[in-house]
């Protein structure tokens, strides 16, 4: 006990602040929600914000840097944002890879699991274009072609911080103030 | 290339002996014929392909999975995607889905069926019947961040009676994929089959593809290159010796060892450009240089890195909860590790200590001297306990790879291989040995590349550690082996 309890004092705080939102993240796909819902979305999520991550094809890299989301670091929860089990409770779905075909049931079904207003992220190349694997017999491309996205986040993988942007812009107002 | 007896016999000669199966895959021959091909490590010996052509489509091949339990999935893959049968295998699909029709074969098949409305099959679970049994479906969407896979539990109360494996959802046609890529492109595919083991993917691909160009690589850029497998083995042992305690509920565990990966990951990108190293090794060397100040970075990083595990590991042993959580949970005993061919640092916790660093060693790892860990154990304790020897061991390793840096070009170009050139490679990653075997096409096109995961070895594995434990350790024990879905659904 005496060990922990000296590591614990010996770490410290070591938390980072959080960065800014970037508009240039957002997928203009403004038809899909009404602007009188997505202000209905900031006001009720407001800083409380639960996510489902959803590997719908990833090589993994991606889960790894979600995962440093969670390190004392970038801290997450801090936030107010904290990641649950289920689709049932999560306001935003962060979704990872190509949508592999042997997947798309899966993930559309997640989707409709996920009440409504919700928000979806699409992280790293293969969330925003197909990446690498591209479209084929196995995969759907990007996940817009699934299901729609707000924001997406490139990068192979993308660092915490881009990911933490992205989360970030989804759940703040855009340029034009409605969204 | 073997007849189909000299295949037989040579599959049982070798499990004689108690080798083992690296791999096992199919291919075409330009000329339409089928060729199953089955690679094997054998104590003293160096890694042996036999191929065994087959006279047409269709046709089916003696299956070696009564000797090699792996072989059972990589036979109904082969036959998913290339269209072989083992003769008297599990008619089963496994990668394949409901998302094509079973009778396309796409590494056979040119043109792709037209897409269909997504949809779920009924795979045939093998049932397991008797008084208060019932069956707990999980997935393939999990409740952690993690990959996704279907797990079927049949339990009675509380204990798990049997647990079948459903894998192939991030199937994504990685290896038509190669086939649509330059020679000299297929490593940044490789290094995304598994974006946990990139560094070792991209290594056994370059060390294929520069083996049939006969292209020597520059000192500097093997050594560089191991510094990036044993950073990529640290880096994936902290994450998950973290994540080992949170699902024993030691939160700071967590904390403590995720603030350590970040840090190793910060440093890794101060030196070498990224967190992950995707793209770092390319065919005839690596993309970027080490500078001598970042040689001192890492060599600082990492010993500081190792003071804070030896501290960590002494709070692991000494927690009461964690011991009570990790020992006798998810027991292979190494006699059952045999028999199943468990491999990678969860069969050296089981008792059998293979590993290519050493039986095998690739430049640099002749002059590292790697010491292999093991324990006998086999539970979590001893997946634990070997994972915090390797950590320590991978600090040790790079900090002579830095002290011992070759001078010199950290790449050379290398030229294109004749068509037909065939090779393998092979690299001890984090989790196992990871296999790429490639074949050239014409004009420095990929033919064929296959890549092999140690998991294809330990999922099965995995279902017996979990027998007549109880559903609420799954999470732990399974975290302990930490094995890949997408190296192994492709």
């Amino acid at each position: 006990m005496w060990k922990t309890l000296r590591q614990i004092y010996r770490t410290g705080v070591i938390t980072e602040p959080p960065p800014a939102g970037d508009e240039t993240l957002r997928v203009d796909n403004t038809l899909r929600i009404e602007e009188a819902l997505q202000s209905r979305i900031l006001e009720v999520l407001g800083r409380a914000l639960c996510i489902r991550a959803i590997d719908a094809g990833s090589c993994n890299g991606c889960e790894l840097e979600i995962h440093a989301l969670n390190n004392p670091l970038y801290n997450i929860e801090r936030l107010g944002i904290r990641f649950v089990a289920s689709p049932r409770h999560a306001d935003l779905l962060l979704i990872t890879g190509p949508v592999a075909k042997n997947m798309e049931a899966a993930v559309r079904r997640t989707y409709d699991a996920t009440p409504d207003p919700k928000l979806v992220v699409a992280v790293g190349d293969c969330g925003c274009t197909g990446g690498i694997f591209g479209e084929s017999y196995a995969s759907c491309g990007r996940v817009s072609n699934v299901i729609p996205v707000d924001v997406a986040v490139p990068g192979c993988p993308p660092t915490p911080r881009q990911i933490l942007r992205g989360i970030l812009t989804a759940i703040s107002k855009g340029p034009t103030g409605a969204r | 290339m073997v007849s189909p007896e000299a295949w037989s016999r040579a599959a049982q000669g070798i499990a004689d002996l108690g080798g083992r199966l690296l791999s096992l895959w199919a291919s075409r021959a330009p000329a339409g014929e089928h060729i199953v091909h089955a690679a094997f490590i054998s104590r003293g010996e160096n890694v042996r392909v036999f191929s065994l052509p087959l006279p047409a489509a269709q046709a089916s091949y003696p299956g070696i999975e009564h000797l090699y339990y792996s072989a059972a999935r990589m036979q109904r893959a082969a036959a998913d995607l290339s269209s072989v049968f083992a003769a008297e295998g599990d008619p089963r699909p496994w990668l394949r889905h409901a998302a094509w029709p079973a009778d396309f074969h796409p590494l056979i098949d040119a043109a792709p069926p037209p897409p269909a409305a997504a949809a779920i099959d009924d795979y045939a679970f093998v049932p397991v019947q008797g008084d208060g049994v019932h069956e707990i479906p999980v997935g393939p969407v999990h409740a952690g961040i993690i990959e996704p896979g279907h797990f079927r539990f049949s339990v009675v109360g509380e204990k798990v009676l049997r647990l079948e494996e459903r894998l192939g959802y991030v199937h994504k046609g990685i290896e038509r994929r190669f086939t649509e890529l330059t020679l000299l492109e297929g490593h940044r595919l490789a290094a995304r089959v598994s974006g946990d083991s990139a560094a070792a993917y991209s290594w056994a691909y370059c060390q294929a593809l520069e083996s049939m160009a006969e292209a020597p690589v520059p000192p500097r850029a093997v050594w560089l290159r191991a510094l990036a497998l044993e950073l990529e083995r640290l880096a994936n042992h902290l994450g998950d010796l973290g994540a080992l305690g949170n699902d024993a509920g030691f939160a700071l565990g967590l904390a403590q060892f995720s603030r350590l990966k970040e840090q190793l990951l910060r440093a890794t990108t101060q030196a070498l450009g990224q967190r992950y190293l995707m793209d770092l090794i390319v065919p005839g060397g690596t993309r970027v240089d080490l500078s001598s100040s970042a040689v001192q970075l890492l060599s600082e990083t990492t010993q500081a890195i190792a003071v804070q595990v030896e501290t960590l590991r002494a709070i692991y042993d000494e927690h009461a909860g964690l011991r009570d959580r990790f020992v006798g949970a998810g027991v292979i005993a190494p006699a059952l590790a045999a028999r199943l061919g468990l491999t990678g640092f969860a069969g050296r916790a089981s008792g059998q200590d293979w590993d290519l660093r050493c039986d095998l060693p690739c430049e640099p790892y002749g002059e590292l001297e790697p010491v292999k860990a093991g324990r006998q154990e086999g539970d979590v304790a001893a997946r634990v306990a070997v994972r915090f020897d390797e950590a320590l061991e991978s600090v040790r390793l790079m900090q002579g790879i830095l002290q011992r840096l070759p001078a010199g070009a950290h790449h050379a170009p290398i030229r294109t291989p004749r068509e037909g050139a065939f090779a393998l490679g092979t690299i001890e990653g984090w989790r196992g040995p990871v296999l790429v075997a490639l074949e050239a096409g014409a004009g420095g096109t990929i033919r064929r590349c296959h890549p092999h995961d140690p998991s294809w070895q330990n999922w099965p594995v995995l279902e017996h550690a979990i027998i007549d434990n109880i559903v609420p350790d799954f999470p732990l024990i399974n975290k302990s082996f930490n094995l890949s879905y997408s190296g192994h659904d492709l």
